[in-house]
């Protein structure tokens, strides 16, 4: 079977999730247009599906996972750098994400 | 399928001594026991502190008298809050051999560890005493958890437990998922699979608690990993880790410790009640664990995407992984190959239907990799509950 990229996980998402390492700048077909990644995402990650404008909700699964805290472009790395909960901050190694 | 019958009607698929010690002054010498006798089925368990806590009595007489447990020997130092008394006259009514060794009662460190070999000696001659009878999967108790998480958890192995959970169900088994702080995002999605209104409203409100409870620490149940993995947020990790749960109605809402009678599904609340006391619901994955085990629960499926490593004691653990990558990395601790799914190379149900078959096959004694590895993690910590109110286990069915 064809290694796929990415995988849509509901029609109503605006996020792709990757099944497959790829690099930046690397050129994936994201709804059927060529766009160069604009970070290494790894499997799991994710990938706009559409252009995202700030304060839009991501949609993943068919349900809200978070709110834009920056406009998104189609294709583009979609995470804690553009996006947060609308619930409770998640937190990394390094810090804890700062609400906006 | 066989099961070791117990006192109290229940069946075990596995055949254990316990090593318990009451405070972490008698863990060395309870250790030693265990270590001394070198046999997979004598395995340590304890808890740490000195003060009393109803909650880590209950959850350890629960384990204590769990259907896989056939023995146990209590170890003590002699003077710690825990109730000792309490849980040997629990054991013994439970029709399984207790033994106490209190180390102040018993010349201190070494005559305490050729002692406790003694008794552990006797305990499992004891424990060989047990009937073995067929055993329907209705008679069964499953737990899943999810730990290690990342962006692939959601989409194969979580749905495929899902999946699996829904066909145990079907055959009337009793299945269970948790941590309230992890559903946090699903509470309404949850509510309406409740068997009745008055239990959806409890759902919501368990959810509310783990939102206010996990606010209050200053962090979500969410780790680096997770981040590190492709989750952007809690409701993220909350709807991969709510898959889990698969598509049957919840028939009830149960704490830490209670057990289930009938079959279905059932959510189990961790966090705490009240004040926010004692620190994070559970400071790691092994907690929750436990606190299924406490609740009957025979085997644990345990997903992942990260690559956790853990087992436990008393009840083996299935792991599931998910990640395509991380299996290949880590393919000697899973049992299960989920990241079939995201290759696209075997569908949520097929990868399911693969956990459900091999759920017999470890109910049937064969053993988890986890537990072949000799993992048998443990851990028991403080907590304060307040018993679940009548809405929250409906009769009716």
């Amino acid at each position: 079977m064809m290694k796929r990229n990415f995988v849509l996980l509901n029609e109503a998402d605006n996020v792709f999730v990757c099944c497959k390492q790829l690099l930046v700048g690397e050129i994936a077909s994201v709804e059927g247009i060529d766009i160069a990644m604009s970070a290494d995402i790894t499997v799991g990650h994710k990938i706009a599906r559409k252009g995202i404008l700030k304060g839009e909700k991501i949609i993943k699964y068919g349900v809200s996972i978070g709110s834009a805290i920056k406009d998104i472009t189609l294709g583009e790395h979609v995470h804690m750098h553009n996006m947060k909960s609308d619930y409770i901050s998640s937190h990394t190694r390094q810090s804890k994400v700062r609400e906006e | 399928m066989k099961g070791f019958l117990r006192a109290d009607g229940r069946k075990g698929i596995r055949n254990v001594v316990l090593v318990t010690y009451l405070v972490e002054c008698a863990h060395h010498v309870a250790r030693a026991i265990v270590n001394k006798g070198d046999n997979d089925n004598v395995q340590l368990i304890g808890f740490p502190g000195c003060y009393p806590n109803e909650y880590s009595l209950k959850i350890m007489e629960g384990l204590c008298t769990h259907p896989n447990v056939a023995g146990v020997l209590i170890v003590s130092l002699g003077c710690e809050g825990f109730n000792r008394e309490q849980l040997a006259n629990t054991i013994e009514e439970s029709g399984r051999s207790v033994e106490t060794l209190v180390i102040q009662k018993s010349g201190g460190t070494k005559t305490s560890i050729e002692s406790g070999l003694e008794r552990v000696d006797e305990l499992l001659v004891a424990a060989n005493k047990f009937e073995t009878v067929p055993m329907e999967l209705n008679e069964l108790v499953v737990g899943t958890i999810c730990g290690g998480s990342d962006g692939t958890s959601g989409i194969g192995a979580n749905p495929a437990v899902g999946h699996c959970f829904d066909r145990l169900i079907e055959k009337d088994a009793i299945c269970m998922f948790e941590e309230t702080g992890e559903l946090i995002g699903c509470e309404q999605i949850m509510a309406e699979r409740a068997i009745t209104p008055e239990l959806g409203e409890e759902i919501m409100r368990s959810v509310a608690k783990a939102e206010q409870y996990y606010t209050h620490m200053g962090y979500g149940s969410f780790a680096p990993g997770n981040a590190e993995g492709g989750l952007s947020t809690q409701e993220e990790k909350s709807m991969g880790a709510y898959a889990k749960s698969g598509s049957s109605k919840i028939h009830g809402l149960i704490k830490p410790g209670d057990i289930p009678t009938q079959g279905g599904l059932y959510l189990m609340d961790v966090v705490p009640d009240g004040d926010p006391m004692f620190g994070f619901p559970n400071i790691v994955d092994s907690a929750e664990i436990v606190e299924m085990i406490a609740s009957g629960c025979h085997i644990i499926l345990f997903t992942t995407g990260r690559g956790s490593v853990v087992g436990s004691a008393i009840s083996p653990v299935i792991k599931v992984c998910a990640n395509p990558e991380t299996y290949e990395n880590m393919s000697g601790d899973m049992d299960i190959n989920a990241g079939k799914v995201i290759s696209g190379d075997a569908t949520v149900q097929e990868v399911g239907n693969e956990i459900y078959d091999l759920v017999i096959e470890v109910a049937e004694g064969n053993p988890s990799k986890s537990e072949e590895l000799g993992h048998q993690e443990f851990v028991l910590t403080y907590k304060k509950f307040e018993g679940v109110g009548p809405s929250c286990l409906p009769t009716i069915r």
